[in-house]
């Protein structure tokens, strides 16, 4: 997997944003993780450490805390991370068919990263517009009412 | 305020916004700046018209003619016409479709709108429009009128009872926190909305933020805390900014801080935002997540009200509930208390999903049976199939047949029929829809959301799931229906948290309901509604089939054979129940047995 691994400068700068943005307080650690985690599309283990440091809260506490939530990740993740929602309203409107063609246009399944580093594929639950189901979100984009033969047409606009 | 003859607004929701809606307020700003309207016309920005199929969508006011599918390019015809000569642009005029999908459209004529009384109406970026609608006004009541004690009893006289889905009442949950001792207390509001299907919480933080804003404050005065928190899940990124925005609007006149009003009552907000974890909307897990630790549930007794966040007596309410409480305050507890039935008194949101003609959120007094709601504001299942059933109140609701379509929808009616209100989704299932299927992946769900920390969740739903797998694998045995039965007995009974508790519902409402489904499964190696693949197989029927070759050169694996012109053969050890043949097939000439 050649996915980019973020230099060290990066790696203070964004762990430095964070605590700028939301303090040095522990019950911040969430936002401040969250932070982190976009900017640099994970968690990594010097990024905890900083943190670590920063708020003086061990090592393990800030792992379990990151390892518990979805939305963080202690493993690099791909250029381009797709969403895919598999609750209930979507996967009865054809949910399955459109997860399916994704999974086949990749050719990953789920929680995977495609080898060229491009995509990370998970699966989220109910992003709340159920109303325009399937749904799929590709980095920040909503995609709704999605049909398998739309996959190819729709995952081609991101390079 | 400044007047203008004319309103128009914009639907800024994530469908729309990329549709390029913001382009088009840029564009409609400039052309009304172009054309000297700038002063009669505002453009305001807003949440949810109708459906955001045909985005960007628009509503103009006080005409109310509704435009969508409009581009960048369409604005200076679409102004000129409408704003400088005064005609409908009837070729943007979006007129109401049969099927069309909303979110949150019209109101049919047996829908109330209380909680979602200024959805799509405010601009919910601008207070002074809440403040129009009578905003705030309930705050200034309660602050300089009435004592904290007044406040509960009002509260409890209307009958309201938390809309999280446990359906506690509201007043005692409030006088129970005010009655604690310890210092400072805490308001919080649970906007966790982790029930799939369920968006009516998006929908009020989306479009009315101030409404929650003000209820909670007026709940601050109730208990005597001067702090609150907001726990927004981090799916919802846009309700997360419209809710800063209006705390800062909200502090900025007064309404939040200190000595609101000139009065002696201070109260703060802050937003805290989710990470991804279904768990978090259970209250003792809320509330460790708001700490910053794992948001992982703790055994009650001690309740919030008495130890909660950091230890102190804290409050939790669902969006909803404290979204309504404003207008109870105005309009009294008897108007809310002559809605709904005798224990469940008021409205209640829904979201509709599923197979239904018109899914998206409603608003319905209590007492409403399902059929008015799937039938009457639903327009019935899709493409005219028959009703299978229907699974209310999220992932650990239960799945009701036709014989409850008659129930009318209220706390105890519907906890009586093995399911629960939960946050109010309503999944509508149709004749195509495979119970042990469905039960299967409810199961998927709450196996992957429990936290962990208690045995009998963690590893009773992973059982329960291993079960369902190879039922629907068709490797089902003799007696998994007595053990799935014993195990949601023992989950149900001995978990920690309501995610625990609620998870076995989907399987044993399933069981109760549609056994002879799972039977045939296991017994039969049949699924009578054709879902899963193991236990089906295509074939193709001799007459129909014409031998046009399309089915054989569309399948993937090669699995049809046969020669031009003559009855083609599909081989079920190949074939990989793609359903492609089925979907090529001019001649209808396919048919899964």
């Amino acid at each position: 997997m050649t996915v980019e691994i973020p230099d060290s400068d990066a790696i203070k700068q964004a762990v430095k944003n964070a605590f700028s943005k939301h303090g040095t307080t522990v019950d911040e650690l969430i936002p401040v993780l969250n932070d982190i985690n976009r900017a640099l599309g994970y968690l990594p283990a010097q990024a905890l450490q900083e943190v670590s440091t920063t708020l003086r809260v061990p090592k393990s506490q800030l792992f379990s805390v990151a390892s518990f939530y979805q939305m963080l990740s202690t493993k690099p993740r791909g250029k381009h991370v797709i969403q895919f929602c598999e609750s209930a309203p979507c996967h009865v409107v054809g949910g399955r068919e459109v997860w399916d063609a994704v999974c086949d246009h990749l050719k990953i399944e789920d929680g995977q990263t495609t080898p060229d580093g491009m995509w990370t594929l998970l699966t989220v639950s109910c992003l709340g517009v159920c109303g325009v189901g399937p749904v799929m979100v590709v980095d920040d984009d909503m995609y709704g009412n999605v049909t398998p033969a739309q996959v190819p047409e729709i995952l081609a606009r991101y390079s | 305020m400044k007047y203008y003859r004319s309103h128009v607004l914009v639907c800024v929701d994530p469908e729309c916004l990329r549709k390029g809606a913001h382009d088009v307020v840029d564009a409609l700003q400039d052309e009304l700046v172009a054309t000297g309207l700038i002063d009669e016309v505002q453009v305001l920005e807003t949440s949810r018209i109708g459906a955001c199929a045909d985005g960007p969508e628009m509503m103009v006011y006080p005409e109310g003619i509704h435009y969508a599918g409009m581009t960048v390019d369409d604005i200076p015809y679409l102004v000129e016409e409408h704003f400088l000569k005064g005609r409908v642009a009837k070729k943007f005029q979006l007129t109401q479709k049969a099927e069309a999908v909303s979110e949150l459209g019209a109101p049919t004529a047996k829908e109330v709108r209380v909680v979602l009384r200024n959805s799509g109406k405010i601009d919910p970026e601008n207070i002074e429009d809440y403040i129009a609608e009578d905003g705030y006004s309930a705050l200034a009541k309660v602050l300089t009128s009435m004592t904290p004690e007044e406040v509960i009893e009002e509260v409890l006289a209307s009958g309201l009872r938390g809309r999280g889905g446990a359906g506690f009442p509201t007043a005692k949950k409030w006088s129970f926190c005010r009655a604690s001792e310890a210092t400072p207390k805490y308001v919080l509001c649970n906007a966790d909305e982790g029930d799939p299907g369920a968006f009516m919480n998006r929908q009020v933080l989306e479009s009315d933020p101030h409404a929650v804003i003000e209820g909670m404050t007026i709940a601050a005065y109730a208990i005597g805390s001067s702090q609150g928190y907001i726990y927004c899940r981090a799916e919802y990124p846009i309700a997360v900014r419209t809710l800063r925005i209006a705390i800062q609007q909200a502090r900025n006149f007064g309404l939040l801080g200190k000595n609101i009003m000139g009065t002696d009552f201070s109260f703060d907000l802050e937003v805290r935002m989710g990470a991804g974890a279904f768990v978090c909307g259970e209250e003792t897990a809320l509330m460790a997540s708001i700490e910053g630790k794992r948001g992982e549930p703790t055994p009650r007794p001690p309740f919030p009200a008495v130890k909660g966040l950091f230890g102190k007596p804290s409050n939790v309410n669902n969006v909803e509930t404290y979204a309504v409480v404003p207008q109870i305050i105005n309009k009294g507890a008897a108007w809310y208390a002559s809605m709904g039935t005798e224990k469940s008194k008021g409205t209640k949101t829904f979201a509709l999903a599923g197979d239904l003609k018109h899914t998206g959120l409603i608003e319905v007094p209590f007492g409403i049976t399902l059929r008015e709601i799937i039938y009457d504001i639903g327009g019935g299942i899709k493409n005219d199939k028959a009703f299978k059933a229907v699974q209310t109140g999220g992932p650990m609701g239960g799945c009701l047949p036709a014989e409850y379509l008659d129930l009318p929808m209220d706390y105890e009616a519907l906890a009586k029929a093995g399911s629960i209100m939960g946050s109010g989704g309503l999944v509508v299932m149709s004749e195509d829809s495979c119970m042990v299927d469905i039960a299967r992946f409810f199961m998927e769900f709450t196996q992957d959301e429990s936290c962990g920390k208690c045995v009998p969740c963690r590893v009773g739903t992973r059982r329960i799931l291993d079960i369902l797998e190879r039922i629907c694998a068709g490797e089902g045995r003799d007696g998994d229906i007595e053990t799935l039965q014993q195990l949601c007995n023992e989950i149900r009974t001995t978990s920690l948290c309501g995610l625990g508790q609620g998870a076995p519902n989907p399987v044993a409402s399933t069981l109760e309901h549609f056994l002879d489904e799972y039977k045939a499964h296991i017994y039969e190696k049949k699924c009578p509604a054709k879902v899963c693949k193991a236990l089906i197989r295509y074939e193709i029927i001799d007459g129909p089939c014409t031998g046009c070759t399309v089915c054989a050169r569309n399948c993937p694996v090669n699995a049809i054979s046969g020669e031009r012109r003559m009855t083609h053969h599909i081989d079920p050890d190949i074939c990989i129940r793609c359903g492609i043949c089925m979907q090529v097939c001019n001649f209808n000439a396919i048919e899964i047995n």
